[in-house]
């Protein structure tokens, strides 16, 4: 083995221009699919993050009724704080949120919006509730940047909104617009307004009543509450890592067309190295090899054009990865975009196990299609290979 | 096999489908060599010569007939097996020498020890000792491109006897020579048979290595024509 490696070295060394055109080829292949795979790691890593911090916390206790895909549900999406959870918003480890359908009217248009009540004084999302206490001549609010850009909104603004209250009534107030926060979560921006707590259970005339209430600490263990569900972290980001696998998918096609680029020059290197070096079999045949060590030289010698493109990829690409890690990369998408949290810049995560695991498919991809012309050794007269006479 | 017997043939025929016919290379050859004999095969081109030298060195097998190279019947050897009597036993000279391209003179002559297993410095040994019998120290470093066709074929003998085979078996060794090269080879083959008693066999049609050759064994359309032993 040790032989055949050497040889094998030796033999790809000596090919010159041939071999590092391969190799270069398939390097790029390398270290695209460990960047490409480093965004998705990224994105997904980055969009959790994103979504724990703006929305999620922890977990959310939700009413029965809720369904955040429909709000016709809303309506009925409330109830009373369940007695047993009150130690934990006591202690500022849990904050009740109330959803309620309404409608804004921005510079004399039309828009429907939901309204979301929250204690301002939470510190479990990074929503800046705080800017819900401040004293102006209407209810204070707080509205994303998505949201202020797409119905022309600024800090200060006041505009009218309306809502259904408990009984059915129509109702109408004016909100300030008290601050605008930049966040990658959609799904606390678009098409939504933050109230203070108390102001929407007043307005709703749903006092102590809550949609849903998300909670600090995803380790602790939670009870079964009766008309709430029990929605863990796990269960509400599945929805991302869906999305990031329907991704991955989508690229792994593109990189595996990039991989068979390579691997395609590689299986007609071995073929043409078949061909061209009869001669070279004969004599390692007539030296002492069987013709299936001959088969296994070869396709060592092919298999090492990805032992070389690692090496190759790395020169390049471990600093080309760690700059790009450093600097991210910006999509020029926005998550209003893509209705999913998605960050304008987005910074690749490498793993080892990405790393390792990309190194071991190529290497094995690699090995498999210099196997494949390599077989026609075993078939080979080696007195006919001798003399170059092989068709 | 008898005392001093390395080389017998019985009957041998070899035959190749040629289309939906065979043709038949070698016809019931019968042969006899000992050990230490410098001999040849001597024919025109498609006298059967080669084909002869294929089989004695285990490279092909016969049709019908029996084969003994070294106590072990050629036709009845596995592919390891046949493997294993050309790594440890045999030698070969080619007519195009067919030496790695990529690797130096002294990697070229080291090859078959490497496949042998043999200790570092024993086989730094063996391969300064086999590039010194053919005058190639001075050239260890270079690659075969670098080097003239007779010195190729110095390395090539070099490869071929660094193991000191038992049998060494050259196909046209002088074939793409000139004179004065093809003696040089020649000369130095005569003095490793007598200092080494190694067998040499050869497949040549050519006048410089006839007049080197203890034995000329002539082969005709593929049977023995004349078998003749030259007194010294």
């Amino acid at each position: 083995m040790k032989l055949a490696l050497k040889l094998a070295y030796k033999n790809l060394i000596g090919a010159g221009l041939r071999t590092w055109l391969n190799v270069i080829v398939l390097s790029f292949s390398f270290v695209l699919i460990i960047a490409a795979k480093g965004i998705l790691v990224g994105w997904d890593r980055q969009a959790k993050l994103d979504m724990t911090n703006w929305e999620i916390g922890g977990g959310q206790y939700w009413n029965i009724n809720y369904d955040p895909y429909d709000a016709f549900t809303l309506e009925d999406a409330h109830a009373p704080v369940p007695s047993q959870l009150g130690a934990d918003i006591e202690a500022g480890d849990m904050i009740p949120v109330l959803i309620a359908q309404g409608t804004i009217y921005p510079e004399g248009r039309m828009q429907s919006i939901l309204l979301k009540g929250i204690d301002p004084d939470q510190t479990i999302l990074e929503l800046p509730t705080r800017k819900l206490d401040t004293l102006v001549g209407a209810t204070p609010v707080i509205i994303g940047s998505n949201m202020a850009r797409a119905n022309k909104l600024e800090v200060g603004d006041y505009v009218t909104i309306r809502w259904r209250d408990a009984n059915g009534t129509f109702d109408a107030t004016d909100i300030c617009i008290t601050e605008i926060f930049s966040t990658n979560v959609p799904t606390v921006d678009l098409a939504q307004v933050w109230l203070p707590m108390d102001s929407l259970q007043s307005m709703l005339l749903l006092s102590g009543e809550a949609t849903l209430l998300t909670f600090r600490d995803r380790e602790k263990p939670r009870d079964e509450i009766a008309n709430w569900k029990l929605m863990s972290y796990k269960a509400l980001v599945q929805d991302i890592e869906e999305m990031i696998k329907t991704k991955s998918v989508g690229q792994s096609i593109f990189y595996t067309i990039l991989l068979l680029l390579a691997l395609l020059a590689i299986f007609d290197t071995q073929v043409l190295s078949i061909f061209r070096r009869q001669k070279e079999i004969g004599t390692y045949v007539a030296l002492g090899y069987t013709r299936r060590e001959v088969v296994g030289l070869f396709t060592i010698e092919g298999g090492m054009h990805a032992v070389l493109a690692a090496v190759v990829g790395a020169l390049y690409g471990i600093p080309l990865l760690i700059w790009f890690a450093r600097t991210g990369i910006t999509l020029g998408v926005t998550s209003a975009d893509y209705g999913f949290a998605i960050a304008d810049t987005m910074y690749p995560v490498y793993s080892g196990t990405l790393v390792i695991g990309t190194t071991l498919v190529v290497l094995l991809t690699t090995t498999i299609v210099s196997y494949w012309p390599s077989r026609k050794i075993a078939r080979m007269n080696p007195t006919e290979a001798l003399r170059g006479r092989l068709q | 096999m008898e005392d001093n017997l390395i080389i017998k043939t019985e009957k041998l025929t070899k035959r190749f489908p040629m289309g939906k016919s065979e043709f038949t290379a070698l016809k019931g050859i019968d042969l006899s060599l000992g050990t230490g004999e410098f001999a040849g095969l001597i024919g025109p081109s498609g006298s059967g010569k080669t084909t002869l030298l294929n089989i004695v060195g285990s490279l092909d097998t016969p049709s019908e007939g029996k084969v003994i190279v070294l106590d072990r019947s050629i036709g009845n050897l596995t592919a390891k097996e046949a493997a294993r009597l050309r790594k440890e036993k045999l030698g070969f000279i080619f007519q195009n020498y067919n030496l790695l391209a990529v690797h130096t003179v002294y990697e070229n002559v080291e090859f078959p020890l490497l496949l042998l297993h043999i200790a570092g410095t024993e086989r730094k040994r063996m391969v300064l000792d086999a590039l010194e019998w053919v005058g190639l120290t001075d050239k260890i470093k270079q690659k075969p491109p670098q080097l003239s066709g007779g010195e190729c074929q110095r390395v090539a003998i070099a490869r071929a006897m660094v193991k000191k085979p038992s049998i060494v078996l050259a196909d046209e060794p002088t074939a793409n020579l000139d004179a004065a090269n093809s003696h040089n080879i020649l000369q130095t083959m005569v003095k490793l048979n007598k200092e080494l008693k190694t067998t040499f066999l050869f497949a040549t049609h050519d006048e410089k290595v006839i007049s080197y050759l203890k034995r000329k064994i002539y082969l005709l359309d593929g049977k023995l024509d004349k078998d003749e032993t030259v007194s010294n």
